[in-house]
């Protein structure tokens, strides 16, 4: 049977000598090399739940009145957007498991990503040949990120209407032309036209996912094309790879991987309550409630803009950069240029421009590893921050406090990272040259015993 | 004859009415004893308020009383204080005694008597939206606005709410009849009280505040177990 | 019965017995070396794929049958076991039921310089024929860039994007009614101290950042309005745009002292990052990011005693932008 089909294909396709070099490819084996694989699947799954929604969703901001089985929203009025959610919730079967899937595998997928952007960078994969491959996982994660955005958005209720506000106010922000583009892309002074949420529908459902799964395509070819990277090991050299491969070895393996994050996935969709906008109520421009956050891979800049001093830049009646540039725009420009130029900072200030196939432990690499670490923290306590008034509700540290504390954190614990983790590789590297070393002398004695025996 | 039929009739009804009164006068008697020991030092002799310690009490009446009284928001220790919900220190006699002393004092409103069950919840939505869940966040799990902590109001009851809304305790904001009806107050007293149990169909609902619970399950569940996956299914480093 | 007895007999001989491995056609060398079977681990698989199908059946069950409550829960349960179970499954395969073998291969070459340096030179000697190449290839460049702006240039269509003016217009003009949500125009005897109202331009829509407005009054004695704004504040009613001028989130918070001598004065705070205003000090900002006050609208309270709007805001309203200190709201 499996000889019909492999003829089948390989007379038509001629495909077959492809077939096998891809089947026994080989792949280095790891468990942190899978980490792309999480996010892959996540995706897989974002797609599937996601063609799902989009047969019950209407991108609509016409205004209508609820009448369904949720009592506390009954007659109430709302976007028609708003209320196809709510009825995939309440009325759909397997409507709100299918949903909460597909905001979970959103928040997830960035999980992942972000676990494997932190591998490659602290293993050194971003080198030569690899920056390429490198820059596109990058754009991946930016358009991630605005996508799950869009996504949470078009729901049209009260937490992601005050966010798109936010949005909207951090593009305006940006000097000189944040004006025209917010008035290019809502098509007026916000809440914008209906237009609006055509732009954000399709995007969010055709042009983005395309766009990341371009990338994506590109993304998996070159890791293919140029073989993946290795740790350092026996028989393992930046010549020869070794490792598992697709066919039989990998290929179970990587099923039941996929098949672990689907389930990962729909135990949470099914178990875990996610985004419940029914309790939220619609957004109309005039409704606040405390408490609102944006998905947790913005809370970053929640947390930027929230410990950004009072101040417009200002000239007389020229106002320059209004206050929400720093902490929106500026602040993700700049963590997302590090780590776009870091490739290129590293070859200029190491001199290293040579191939690499083999990985480094993170304290091979001091520098990297503690400039990585000393990054990470400062976006992670801006993040922090961004939490502090659910901080203090619940643990009643106070608000003002914990803003001042987080203003100067920020730049005095990452100054620290750096020191003690360029310490800590140093030392680390320092231990197992003097353990090789005493390893290299007791081979000598021994050898020396041997030939010459202590009478 | 008539005027002996009088006084005795009168000799007859004052005992009863003294004793009632007699009854009202112990709870009245045992509220100024009570105040004088426990509030005087801040809220004054009679209430009227000591100037950088406490507010006067003439106006609060029964159900400012009733408010600070049962929710433990009184006594205070330090007037810089917020105020917090807890165990009350006087028992529930000794808070009637205090209400009925305070009301005493001046004339302010009565304790409340809310219909919650007349109340509807999309009116309560609308309205607890609009007045409310800037401060207390729209499903009353509390919040911070700047210089104080918004209690979530899990552990109010109607009449505490009603009260609260007719106050305006702390740096809650009053709001009288005129804005809120009474009828209203039942819809947002009845939407309070559905929000304590709201309808969580999605599963377990990691305190219906949103994407800061959220990312941490994202982090700590989905991705402590995906890295476990990962870890059971490849392979270990070879040192 | 006897057939139920074959058919019972011949399940267990099925799953017990060893499976006979068919006659291989000898095929020279081979290419997947061989492993020691394991027939634990099959049956282990085996039953792995049957709790699979089960909870996948399970799931069809809680689908089909609505009166089965939590129907979220278990329908993500079902589905989620089934992947899990079939997750487990699929390890053990590849753990134990195929061989796991470490091949060694070699790295691709790092480049090709003969193909790279032959693709030079065809791309050179294609252009051959031309005597002025540098030319050409600035005249297509520069047709090329205009065809694409052409093409680019409908997304112009998308929004006014030059004309800044709509950035500063709100429907308030000189004796607007301020009405509640509901419609009702509010009577400047009741707003009361000590308490917050909402309200918006009659007849205009309400859903654009220059509608909502916030109103409190205090005493006229404790107002400290910025210069110019004499009789903006009738009997110390105060009203102030809804949107913050931080970043357009509605100020939905309204801080009022119960005991002025140990509280923070009254003050409009808005939930999204903590911007707080001072409604005493025409908006003016006391903590929070925000850049700029809060823009108050002026009042008035004509015979009849409704409020209206005395004009238009004091500054634009919502967040701030390049040109927003240029102009007033009109």
């Amino acid at each position: 049977m499996i000889r019909g089909v492999v003829r089948y294909l390989d007379e038509r396709s001629g495909g077959a000598p492809f077939l096998r070099k891809a089947l026994r490819y080989v792949f280095p084996d790891h468990w942190s090399f899978l980490l792309g694989e999480v996010a892959l699947y996540a995706f897989v799954v974002l797609v599937g739940t996601g063609i799902y929604l989009t047969l019950f969703f209407d991108p609509s901001t016409a205004p209508t009145y609820y009448h369904g089985r949720y009592q506390p929203l009954r007659g109430l009025e709302m976007t028609h957007a708003y209320r196809s959610v709510v009825d995939i919730s309440f009325k759909v079967k397997a409507g709100l498991l299918i949903r909460q899937t597909h905001h979970w595998a959103a928040d997830v997928f960035v999980v992942a990503i972000v676990l494997h952007l932190l591998r490659i960078f602290f293993t050194g994969a971003f080198r030569k040949p690899r920056d390429l491959t490198y820059y596109l996982g990058l754009s991946m994660l930016g358009l991630a990120l605005l996508e799950g955005y869009l996504g949470y958005s078009l729901a049209d209720d009260l937490l992601s209407g005050m966010g798109l506000a936010i949005g909207y106010s951090v593009l305006m922000s940006v000097p000189i032309v944040g004006a025209n583009l917010a008035e290019l892309i809502w098509g007026a002074p916000f809440p914008g036209t209906p237009a609006f949420w055509s732009r954000m529908y399709v995007a969010h459902v055709f042009l983005f996912p395309i766009l990341i799964g371009t990338l994506l395509a590109a993304h998996l070819a070159l890791v293919a094309a140029r073989h993946h990277t290795q740790f350092r090991g026996r028989r393992k050299t930046e010549r020869k790879v070794v490792g598992v491969p697709t066919f039989p070895g990998q290929a179970p393996r990587s099923l039941g991987l996929m098949c672990a994050v689907a389930a990962v996935l729909f135990l949470l969709g099914g178990l875990v309550q996610i985004n419940p906008i029914w309790l939220w109520g619609p957004y109309h421009v005039a409704s606040g409630t405390n408490g609102a956050q944006p998905d947790w891979y913005l809370g970053w800049l929640i947390g930027a803009l929230r410990l950004v001093p009072s101040f417009d830049v200002t000239i007389g009646h020229y106002t320059l950069v209004p206050n929400p540039f720093w902490g929106g725009a500026l602040f993700p420009t700049v963590v997302f240029g590090f780590l776009f130029a870091f490739p290129w900072l590293e070859r200029r200030f190491t001199g290293d421009h040579a191939f690499h196939n083999l990985l480094d432990r993170p304290r091979d690499a001091p520098w990297r590893t503690a400039i990585g670490a000393a990054a990470f923290t400062w976006v992670a306590l801006i993040f922090l921050a961004g939490s502090a008034d659910r901080v203090f509700v619940t643990f009643f540290v106070s608000y003002g406090w914990q803003i001042w504390f987080y203003r100067v954190a920020i730049w005095v614990v990452p100054a620290l990272v750096l020191v003690l983790t360029r310490r800590v590789c140093v030392e680390l590297l320092g231990s197992e040259r003097v353990a090789r070393e005493r390893k290299l002398a007791e081979e000598e004695a021994r050898r020396a015993a041997e030939l010459e025996p202590v009478a | 004859m008539r005027r002996l039929l009088a006084v005795a009739v009168l000799a007859l009804a004052v005992p009863g009415a003294a004793a009632a009164q007699q009854g009202n006068t112990i709870l009245f008697a045992n509220g100024k004893s009570l105040f004088a020991a426990n509030c005087l030092t801040c809220h004054g002799i009679d209430g009227r308020g000591v100037s950088g310690r406490g507010p006067r009490l003439t106006t609060v009446g029964a159900l400012g009383a009733d408010f600070y009284l049962r929710t433990g928001y009184m006594p205070l220790a330090s007037p810089r204080d917020q105020p917090t919900r807890r165990h009350s220190l006087f028992s529930p006699r000794k808070i009637d005694s205090l209400v009925a002393y305070v009301a005493s004092l001046g004339k302010g409103p009565a304790v409340p008597k809310p219909h919650p069950e007349r109340g509807s919840l999309p009116v309560g939505l609308r309205l607890f939206t609009e007045s409310c869940a800037g401060c207390h966040q729209v499903v009353a799990e509390g919040g911070y606005v700047t210089g104080a902590r918004v209690p979530p109001l899990h552990d109010a009851t109607p009449v505490q709410i009603a009260e609260a809304v007719r106050l305006g305790p702390y740096l809650m904001p009053r709001f009288p009849k005129t804005q809120i009806s009474d009828g209203e107050l039942d819809s947002i007293i009845a939407y309070v009280v559905h929000s304590k149990h709201p309808d969580d169909p999605g599963g377990w609902a990691i305190g219906h505040i949103g994407p800061v619970p959220e990312g941490l399950v994202a982090w700590l569940l989905a991705g402590a177990a995906l890295v476990g996956a990962c870890a059971v299914i490849g392979r270990r480093i070879e040192s | 019965m006897r057939a139920l007895g074959r058919w019972l007999v011949a399940g267990i001989v099925l799953l017990l017995g060893r499976g006979r491995r068919p006659a291989r056609v000898d095929r020279g060398e081979r290419i997947v070396p061989p492993g020691p079977p394991s027939p634990g681990a099959e049956l282990v698989v085996l039953a792995l794929f049957g709790a699979t199908a089960a909870c996948a059946l399970a799931f069809i069950v809680v689908y089909a049958v609505e009166s089965i409550p939590h129907q979220t829960q278990f329908l993500g349960l079902s589905l989620g076991l089934a992947f899990a179970f079939l997750a487990a499954a699929l390890v053990v395969v590849g753990n134990r039921l195929v061989v796991t073998e470490e091949l060694e291969e070699g790295y691709p070459p790092p480049a090709h310089p003969s193909e790279q340096e032959s693709l030079e030179q065809l791309v050179a000697e294609s252009g051959d024929r031309m005597t002025r190449k540098r030319l050409l290839l600035l005249g297509g460049g520069a047709a090329g860039a205009a065809l694409g702006a052409a093409l680019v240039a409908p997304a112009l269509s998308l929004g006014p994007a030059f004309e800044i003016a709509p950035f500063f217009r709100t429907p308030w003009r000189r004796g607007v009614r301020l009405v509640d949500d509901r419609g009702r125009p509010l009577r400047a005897d009741e707003i009361l101290e000590e308490t917050f109202y909402t309200a918006y331009p009659e007849g205009a829509d309400r859903e654009q950042l220059g509608a909502p407005l916030v109103v409190v009054r205090l005493q006229p004695a404790e107002l400290h309005l910025p210069a110019g704004r004499d009789g903006w504040a009738p009997d110390g009613i105060v009203a102030y745009s809804k949107i913050c001028t931080h970043a357009a989130c509605a100020v939905a918070l309204y801080r009022k002292p119960t005991f002025p001598d140990v509280e923070p004065r009254p003050a409009l705070v808005c939930p999204c990052h903590y911007s707080t205003f001072d409604p005493a000090r025409g908006g003016k900002v006391l903590f929070g990011p925000a850049g700029r006050p809060l823009p108050q609208l002026p009042l008035e309270v004509r015979s009849g005693g409704e409020l209206r709007a005395g004009g238009n805001f004091s500054g634009p309203v919502g967040p701030s932008w390049w040109g927003v200190r240029n102009r007033g709201a009109r």
